[in-house]
């Protein structure tokens, strides 16, 4: 059994026997969970040696058959992008389970069974080779993020959970009936496989069937990244969903439609995500402008924070539809950085809301007097959002406008213009929770960091700084990956062309290049 | 290899020392470590310089890939130049300066460890702006001291008036760096590097773009970059806020060094700006409309920090002059000069408000001469290097500019004349309000600490002689020089004797005939108030920037388009499924065994469908 299979076993398994906890038993339910997530992340760290000496290629590779007809096969293996969305995945739960530590009081055993569910199907989804299987774990992430919501969330929690799951089946439900579609024309789900056909010519998809293909998968992630206008359930997710819901939700869940972009639309579409790349990237760039405006404005600390994700994700979205290299290493990057970064927010927010028991913004004031490592840990993060540069973001950021740039510099002005607006909004955010003369309410109620809460905040801190000011740690395996990626997305665009001047010709012109898959 | 990575390296360390263990330091320790580390990091860089003479050629030392994609690949070099060498002895050696003056200036605060992180942390920043060996590099230091900027203005948090400063400063710092990054991406697409020597070599081989052309966006974008940080039109506004931060860090950040920043990246594109005269020509009108503009503001305010910062604006404006008609040694020159006599205006001013308990209104002031003599006679001298008297350092960095500006146009030369002289009465008008006549004020007025005047008195010294400093001839290996014009002795004649009239008038106005200027104010009437309200520029930005953007984003954005539109269109969906299904109603119950119903129905459904795709096949 490969290692990746016991990364993506231990937390199943930790759901499974979790099951078995005694109920209402938050001491013992939170120590397993953190046990298993901490081995978790522990073993997930050992999945990096193969795939750093060899970027692009598939690694940890297993493929059994699993249904026999329809042909589904068990297919899983990491690359050099999903590597690093599996350990963000692994790193952010143990740190789930270490600010619920307190909060959670209500059905603590489901709490943290759920969470380690919740990880599987993370974690699944960014390794999945197989179409279907890559629905299954889709599906099977959605299901506990749903309880999580529905259960442990606030007043609204119902309305916020209910639309979520609508939002998100709407878009999964057409992806899979394209999928089906899919295994019919190409008679497997085998991801890999496929690209090998489109490559090697074997398969064609016209360009009848390839944009509805392609919008299919388009509708499911772009609901899930949110981007612009599908992003409204985002807002009362976040808004609803208790602290470790908001961190897995921002942090993970919603680079499942960035990495379904990346990893499926580029190459499985290319001539169609090359045709609607103008008015993709049209609504990534009013994603960036819309978002932070909106953000700027918010009352409530979560819905602030979840506009500014429908900002930033617009970044990731801009650059992987440039179509340069940079715009796609900046927006795998960026995928990366908002994990950490709007997962420390959501963090601290968490911690201001466990203190203040308010999410208001205009309750707090002065935090700054009452709590200075918790402002000091909220500046660094605020700082990183904003993309100062050393810090992580900015090279995200600097990555992905330098891409559009190259591609068609209005793009970049108009996002750059989103740089200005997050220092607006997160600055005023800022200033409103911590600076000013104290409310009295905070006064009695707010105090420091505690031991615990270091230990959570602490490590995406150091990651903040490390990915800020160390990036080729990272980046030369992502740009292995997108390097490949790109010229799979170029593969038909030869044969597209020709389709468009030459339709009589299309068919018996010479192969397209080929490129291999491994 | 040299070890460049030292010098900033060490106000870092600084910067991490108190920064983490600060507050259970003793206050000793905590000056130690940051004052004994930018000392250290002077001393560092003074063995450097002294190592690589005589630097004729730019010395780089690369360390690391910060990041690479494709092509784009940076990297975490520093360099060292005569440029940055001047830079360099500027920033440590006021810097050390100033943190001294600090430790008296701040003794009595209760954040007297976070004050000197802060303070060490911008001058790691500083120091990377300047060492910097790519765009990138050195867009760090600039961001990095923008942030400091902002942690130190906004120093007194709990004041609301604090915590708006430092926002605004660093907001509109962002909108000046919205275009630098811009011209950072042109850059690449253009010279396919960001590295400054491989960047101008390249670019040198361009023809001069005397129509506009892809170097000419590049050199505007930058000029948009250096207004922001550089406090020049249109984005000057956040300057004369700044003055909330304590007073050592007006004197440090707010005038000796990260506002000339601006000049020094122009000066250090000057490759690019060469190639772009439409750019250089802005360049030197927004630098003499800023200078004007922002000196007979300076001639109308009482607040004593308010009126060096309208100065600083407006002496950044004779910088900009510099560089934008080619006299780049000129401007780099006045940065210097500017840095000391305008650290000790301010670092002066702050050992009268500390002596008067924190008074900054002049109107309060008055015969201090008696009570403060340091700081009476050590600003007297700075108001003469400001004033541009002959023999002191002002003096001589100003006339080089402006000889500079005659030969691009001589309205240049003329605006600038007119401005030294408004210049000389506004300082003296400040020196005079504030240490002749009898005092006007409450308090008990003491001289300061030797700790704080001795810096006070270095600086007085530099002040006066650092005109000696031969600064253009050093740069010279390095920069291109002026268009050497006709050197006609009357221009420096009619400019020194512009600044003697200026501070002839305010003896008449504020010490011979005290009642001269309410009656010249109540006389110009309209006029005055325009400009005592500083022409109503931030009132105007608010009206028709701010306000607009946040009731439009609160309204028209949120309420109406995503609240009232996209979300209602997708409950009206969810309402309309709802009736027709009756599924959703079941739904919306909250009752989670349904959901597992619908999980199971729709997994059905699934299996279903693979199933007829599946014998399709």
């Amino acid at each position: 059994m490969n290692l990746l299979n016991i990364v993506l076993a231990l937390p199943a398994a930790g759901f499974l026997i979790g099951l078995l906890l005694p109920k209402g038993n938050a001491g013992v339910a939170r120590t397993f969970a953190l046990i298993v997530s901490l081995v978790t992340f522990i073993a997930s760290l050992g999945l990096l040696a193969p795939v750093m000496a060899n970027h692009a290629a598939m690694q940890w590779v297993t493929d059994v058959p699993w249904i026999a007809s329809p042909n589904i096969h068990y297919h899983v293996g990491l690359d050099g992008i999903s590597v690093w969305l599996v350990i963000l995945t692994t790193l952010l739960t143990p740190i789930c389970v270490l600010l619920s530590w307190n909060y959670i009081r209500q059905r603590p055993k489901e709490f943290y069974i759920f969470l380690l569910l919740l990880e599987f199907g993370l974690a699944g989804v960014f390794c999945a080779l197989d179409l279907f299987l890559f629905y299954v774990f889709w599906e099977v992430s959605l299901v506990p993020m749903y309880f999580l919501i529905g259960i442990w969330g606030y007043d609204r929690r119902i309305y916020a959970a209910v639309k979520f799951f609508i939002y998100t089946m709407t878009g999964s439900v057409l992806m899979l009936a394209a999928m089906i579609y899919i295994y019919g024309r190409a008679g497997t789900f085998d991801y890999p496989a496929i690209v090998g056909m489109l490559n090697s010519g074997s398969l064609r998809f016209g360009s009848a069937e390839q944009l509805p293909l392609f919008l299919a998968f388009f509708l499911a992630f772009a609901i899930k990244v949110p981007l612009f206008p599908l992003h409204t359930w985002l807002p009362d997710a976040h808004g609803e969903a208790p602290t470790a819901g908001s961190i897995m939700l921002a942090a993970v869940m919603l680079k499942m439609g960035c990495y379904g972009l990346i990893r499926f639309c580029l190459p499985l579409f290319p001539n169609a995500a090359r045709q609607s790349g103008n008015w993709i990237i049209t609504l990534a760039i009013i994603g960036i402008i819309y978002g932070a405006l909106v953000a700027m404005v918010q009352p409530n600390m979560k819905r602030l924070v979840a506009y500014s994700s429908v900002s930033h994700l617009g970044f990731v979205v801009l650059g992987i539809f440039s179509f340069s290299q940079q715009g796609a290493d900046g927006a795998v990057y960026q995928m990366l950085n908002h994990g950490i970064s709007t997962g420390a927010l959501f963090a601290l927010v968490g911690l201001l809301h466990e203190r203040g028991h308010t999410l208001e913004i205009k309750h707090y004031g002065g935090v700054a007097t009452a709590a200075p490592w918790l402002a000091v840990a909220f500046m660094i993060t605020s700082l990183a959002s904003i993309g100062l540069p050393s810090l992580n973001n900015f090279v995200g950021e600097f990555l992905v406008l330098q891409g559009a740039a190259l591609s068609y510099f209005p793009w970049a002005v108009w996002a750059a213009i989103g740089v200005i607006l997050s220092a607006v909004y997160m600055l005023w955010f800022y200033q409103r929770l911590f600076f000013g003369k104290m409310p009295e309410a905070v006064k009695t109620h707010v105090y420091d960091l505690k031991a615990r809460e270091w230990l959570a905040i602490v490590p995406l801190i150091v990651m903040m700084v490390w990915m800020g000011t160390a990036a080729q740690t990272f980046l030369p395996s992502i740009t292995a990956v997108n390097a490949r990626i790109l010229e799979q997305s170029k593969a038909n665009v030869e044969f597209q062309v020709k389709l468009r001047n030459e339709p009589n010709r299309a068919e018996a012109s010479v192969e397209p290049e080929s490129i291999h898959v491994r | 290899m040299q070890l460049l990575w030292l010098i900033p390296i060490l106000p870092l360390a600084g910067f991490a020392v108190n920064g983490l263990f600060g507050r259970k330091m003793p206050k000793s320790m905590i000056t130690l470590v940051a004052v004994g580390s930018v000392l250290l990091s002077f001393a560092w860089a003074v063995k450097t310089l002294l190592a690589l003479q005589p630097l004729n050629q730019p010395y780089v030392e690369r360390y690391f890939t910060w990041f690479s994609s494709g092509s784009l690949n940076v990297g975490f070099d520093l360099m060292v130049d005569r440029l940055t060498a001047v830079m360099l002895l500027v920033v440590t050696g006021v810097g050390s300066l100033i943190h001294i003056y600090s430790i008296g200036y701040m003794h009595a605060e209760d954040g007297y460890y976070r004050f000197f992180a802060f303070l060490n942390l911008f001058m790691f920043f500083m120091l990377t702006l300047v060492m910097g060996a790519n765009f990138l590099v050195l867009f760090v230091g600039w961001e990095g001291v923008g942030l400091c900027s902002y942690l130190l203005i906004g120093y007194y948090f709990v004041r609301d008036y604090a915590a708006d400063a430092g926002k605004k400063a660093f907001i509109v710092n962002r909108i000046g760096d919205f275009g630098f990054s811009l011209a950072m991406f042109l850059i690449f697409a253009m010279f396919g590097s960001l590295d400054f020597g491989r960047v101008f070599a390249a670019a040198a081989s361009k023809p001069v773009e005397s129509a506009g052309g892809a170097l000419t966006l590049i050199c505007f974008l930058l000029l948009l970059g250096a207004t922001g940080k550089s406090a020049q039109i249109p984005l000057y506004v956040w300057l004369p806020d700044a003055m909330a931060g304590p007073t050592p860090v007006s004197a440090l950040i707010h005038a000796a060094t990260m506002v000339t920043a601006g000049v020094y990246m122009t000066a250090r594109s000057a490759a690019l700006f060469l190639k772009a005269p439409m750019a250089m020509d802005a360049v030197a009108i927004i630098g003499i409309v800023t200078a004007f503009m922002a000196a007979t503001i300076g001639l109308t305010q009482f607040d004593i920090k308010k009126v060096f910062a309208y100065s600083t604006v407006s002496q950044l404006g004779y910088m900009f002059v510099g560089v934008g008609v080619g006299a780049f040694d000129a401007g780099i020159f006045h940065v210097m000069t500017h840095a000391f006599f305008k650290a000790l205006l301010f670092l002066g001013a702050g050992a009268v408000i500390h002596g008067l308990h924190d008074e900054q209104d002049m109107r309060n002031m008055g015969g201090l001469r008696k009570h403060m003599p340091i700081a009476c006679w050590t600003l007297f001298i700075a108001s003469l290097a400001i004033a541009g008297v002959p023999g002191f350092s002002g003096y001589f960095s100003k006339d080089e500019i402006l000889i500079a500006a005659h030969g691009r146009s001589p309205m240049l030369y003329w605006l600038g004349v007119i401005t030294a002289g408004m210049t000389a009465f506004y300082v003296f008008r400040a020196w005079f309000m504030t240490f002749l006549g009898r005092y006007r004020g409450q308090a008990h007025p003491h001289e300061s600490p030797l700790v704080m005047t001795v810096p006070l008195m270095v600086l007085a010294a530099l002040s006066a002689g650092g005109g000696f400093i031969p600064v253009p001839h050093i740069l010279a290996a390095v920069l291109p020089a002026a268009h050497a014009g006709h050197h006609d002795p009357s221009l420096a004649i009619i400019a020194a004797a512009a600044g003697l009239i200026g501070i002839g008038l305010a003896y008449l106005f504020y010490v011979v005939k005290p009642g001269l200027p309410g009656a010249v104010a109540n006389g110009l009437g309209g006029l005055y108030r325009l400009v005592c309200n500083k022409y109503y520029v931030d009132e105007i930005y608010d009206h028709t920037v701010v306000q607009p953007i946040k009731s439009g984003s609160e309204t028209l954005l949120w309420k109406v388009t995503d609240v009232g539109l996209v979300d209602g269109i997708v409950n009206g969906l969810g309402r309309l499924s709802a009736s027709v299904g009756g599924g959703l109603r079941t739904m919306q119950s909250g009752n989670i065994r349904s959901y597992a119903a619908w999980v199971v129905f729709g997994s059905l459904l699934v299996l279903v469908f693979i199933g007829m795709a599946g014998g399709a096949r």
